[in-house]
């Protein structure tokens, strides 16, 4: 039957598998560009109209960037907030999930709490004002704790957890194991490859926050990678962002390698997000679709 | 995403104890659920301290709020945020920005991972569709000041773009950036860019429960590929794509904060700033707390009707809903 394929079915394979073809080099060529740009001389990007592979390939624009101070600074701030922020994410989301899969006293109405958050949330302003009476402007905690539980991965670790079979409970409850116990030495190590795959998802919305910070943090000495980011790339301002490079090149007389650098600074900023995507992919079909299965 | 396996309960549900040894028998529920409690408590303390306060919280949005007062002592001045809100012609206008791109949204970015996810399930050979899954759910994965950084350095005056554009068709460079007309347009290519792909992988794992049998009974009974699309492809996700326009129903006054306030400039106030926006413009920054809220509070509760109405518009035709 298959072998039976007309002209036209063929025509339709064939024009489909281009087009997803184009489609891919359309998601891969900014990358491929501002790779190449950000090992091209500054005089080189100026002067030529399109760069596909440059004459010489130069690191200037690195060694500027990895030579400011605020540059450096902000991504151990980052990593700093991600790697604390994760972890506070998943013992948090992990915990409550497990109390709410258990027959607890309330247990209908904590988890009404959690879904009500699904369709109505306060806004921005009353949540800063909360964020500020708590004493967190200004301060890394809050980008992490005001975010420390996402109700849709709380859920789906929830369905998670309710998937062990409860014959583990049982058996550890008669080997006289508490619920401290329980959720320790059975559920944790049994939904490892969930908690991984959330862990992995929260701290990619780490090292992306851009909007916390801004809205949280005040002061230009506390910027996170994605708030100086914007200000080399976006704004076009390396002279206050990357203060401390900007002054050396003045001292030694050496010209900045212009917008060469803000395609350093994506890549640079980029790195841990390409680094761990092969993990998150081997994760996030199953996290995703955990959700919509019918418990 | 769909959650209706978890229906939310009536809060009046809890249990019921018989009356005489209620007291004790609570506390001996407690005190032997005492672990579990533990392990609810930090959990339960964030939703009630960064979630529900601040929801009560939106009652300044019915004073006229000032830090100094505080919540309770602020002076009351009941609707009139609200009756600016529809009196002041800046507000309308956000507001007409804020539909009318996610109107542009759902026209042209919602249909595009069921188109994506239809031409993924046509592949045959399997390594060349998992290579290009792996290349389009990347974008997803970055963050939006990337994405925009990586479209100013592509379109501005002496980007790559009008490198070669402008000797091509002989024209001054564009300054896409900066000129009104653009802002919408680059904002819909942007998410499609960034979320297509992702979007696709709930469409596919539809795809994936439809039986090859029915593929086949089809092609013996002389469908050709477009049929096969039409009469089974396209009904396997009907269901998912109702929930989803659902979803987006109650999010269409949400625009995506980040995207729209990095795309934002003094050129492109007019046309791209959203409620959103909007919200962080007035309430934070000019620190004017009450009407920024009550701008947010309006916005949510549109929301709420809106995915509750959207809800039972689906139920009522035969969809299951989501919840």
């Amino acid at each position: 039957m298959i072998n039976q394929k007309s002209m036209s079915e063929r025509l339709i394979d064939i024009i489909n598998i281009i087009l997803l073809g184009l489609l891919a080099l359309m998601m891969l060529f900014p990358f491929y560009y501002i790779l190449t740009i950000s090992f091209t001389s500054y005089e080189e990007y100026k002067l030529s109209e399109l760069i596909l592979w440059p004459d010489r390939w130069v690191t200037d624009a690195y060694a500027y960037i990895l030579n400011s101070k605020e540059f450096i600074h902000s991504i151990g701030v980052t990593i700093y907030v991600t790697v604390v922020g994760s972890l506070a994410n998943i013992i948090l989301t992990a915990t409550m999930a497990y109390a709410i899969t258990r027959n607890i006293w309330g247990q209908k109405v904590f988890l009404f709490l959690v879904l009500f958050t699904f369709i109505f949330n306060a806004g921005m302003i009353p949540t800063y004002l909360i964020v500020k009476a708590t004493g967190l402007i200004n301060s890394y905690w809050a980008l992490i704790i005001p975010g420390a539980i996402n109700s849709f991965n709380l859920i789906v670790i929830r369905q998670f957890i309710l998937s062990i079979p409860n014959e583990l409970n049982e058996a550890a409850l008669i080997d006289g194991a508490n619920d401290l116990q329980i959720f320790t030495r059975i559920v944790l190590p049994l939904s490892k490859p969930a908690l991984a795959a959330f862990g992995l998802f929260y701290a990619v919305g780490h090292w992306n926050t851009y909007f916390n910070a801004i809205l949280y943090l005040n002061e230009p000495s506390k910027w996170t990678v994605q708030v100086i980011l914007r200000q080399i790339v976006i704004l076009n301002d390396t002279t206050n962002s990357l203060a401390s490079a900007a002054r050396d090149a003045a001292k030694s007389g050496i010209l900045p390698p212009g917008e060469t650098i803000g395609m350093a600074a994506i890549l640079l900023a980029t790195l841990p997000i390409l680094i761990v995507y092969p993990f998150l992919q081997k994760h996030f079909a199953k996290g995703v679709m955990l959700g919509s299965v019918k418990g | 995403m769909n959650q209706s396996s978890v229906n939310p309960p009536p809060v009046t549900a809890l249990p019921k104890f018989p009356v005489p040894s209620r007291t004790k028998k609570l506390k001996d529920r407690l005190w032997r659920e005492r672990y579990l409690f533990l392990l609810l408590m930090p959990g339960l303390l964030y939703f009630i301290v960064y979630r529900y306060i601040p929801m009560l919280g939106n009652i300044i949005a019915f004073q006229d709020f000032s830090p100094f007062r505080g919540f309770l002592n602020s002076e009351w001045v009941g609707l009139h945020h609200f009756k600016t809100i529809f009196s002041d012609p800046e507000v309308v206008r956000v507001l007409w920005n804020t539909l009318w791109l996610s109107f542009l949204q759902i026209g042209f970015a919602f249909p595009v991972p069921i188109i994506l996810a239809i031409m993924l399930n046509e592949v045959k050979n399997e390594r060349y569709k998992r290579i290009v899954q792996s290349i389009v759910y990347l974008p997803h994965f970055l963050s939006w000041v990337v994405v925009i950084g990586i479209v100013t350095i592509f379109l501005k005056n002496e980007g790559i773009i009008n490198r070669i554009l402008s000797p091509m068709l002989g024209i001054e460079p564009i300054s896409f950036l900066q000129q009104p007309g653009w802002f919408m347009p680059l904002v819909i290519l942007e998410v499609i860019w960034k979320e297509a792909g992702w979007g696709t992988i709930i469409f596919l794992a539809a795809l994936s429960g439809i039986n090859p049998s029915l593929y086949e009974a089809a092609v013996v009974d002389g469908a050709n590929r477009w049929r096969q699309i039409w009469h089974i492809t396209l009904p396997a996700l009907r269901s998912t794509i109702v929930i989803l326009f659902i979803l987006r129903l109650g999010t269409v006054l949400d625009s995506g904060f980040e995207q729209i306030f990095l795309m934002l400039n003094p050129f492109t106030m007019d046309v791209g700033n959203v409620l959103d926006t909007y919200v962080y413009f007035k309430g934070i920054q000019n620190a004017d707390f009450s009407f920024g809220t009550a701008v947010g509070l309006f916005k949510s509760l549109i929301g709420l009707i809106l995915i509750l109405a959207a809800n039972r518009l689906a139920k009522k035709y035969g969809e299951e809903g989501v919840f």
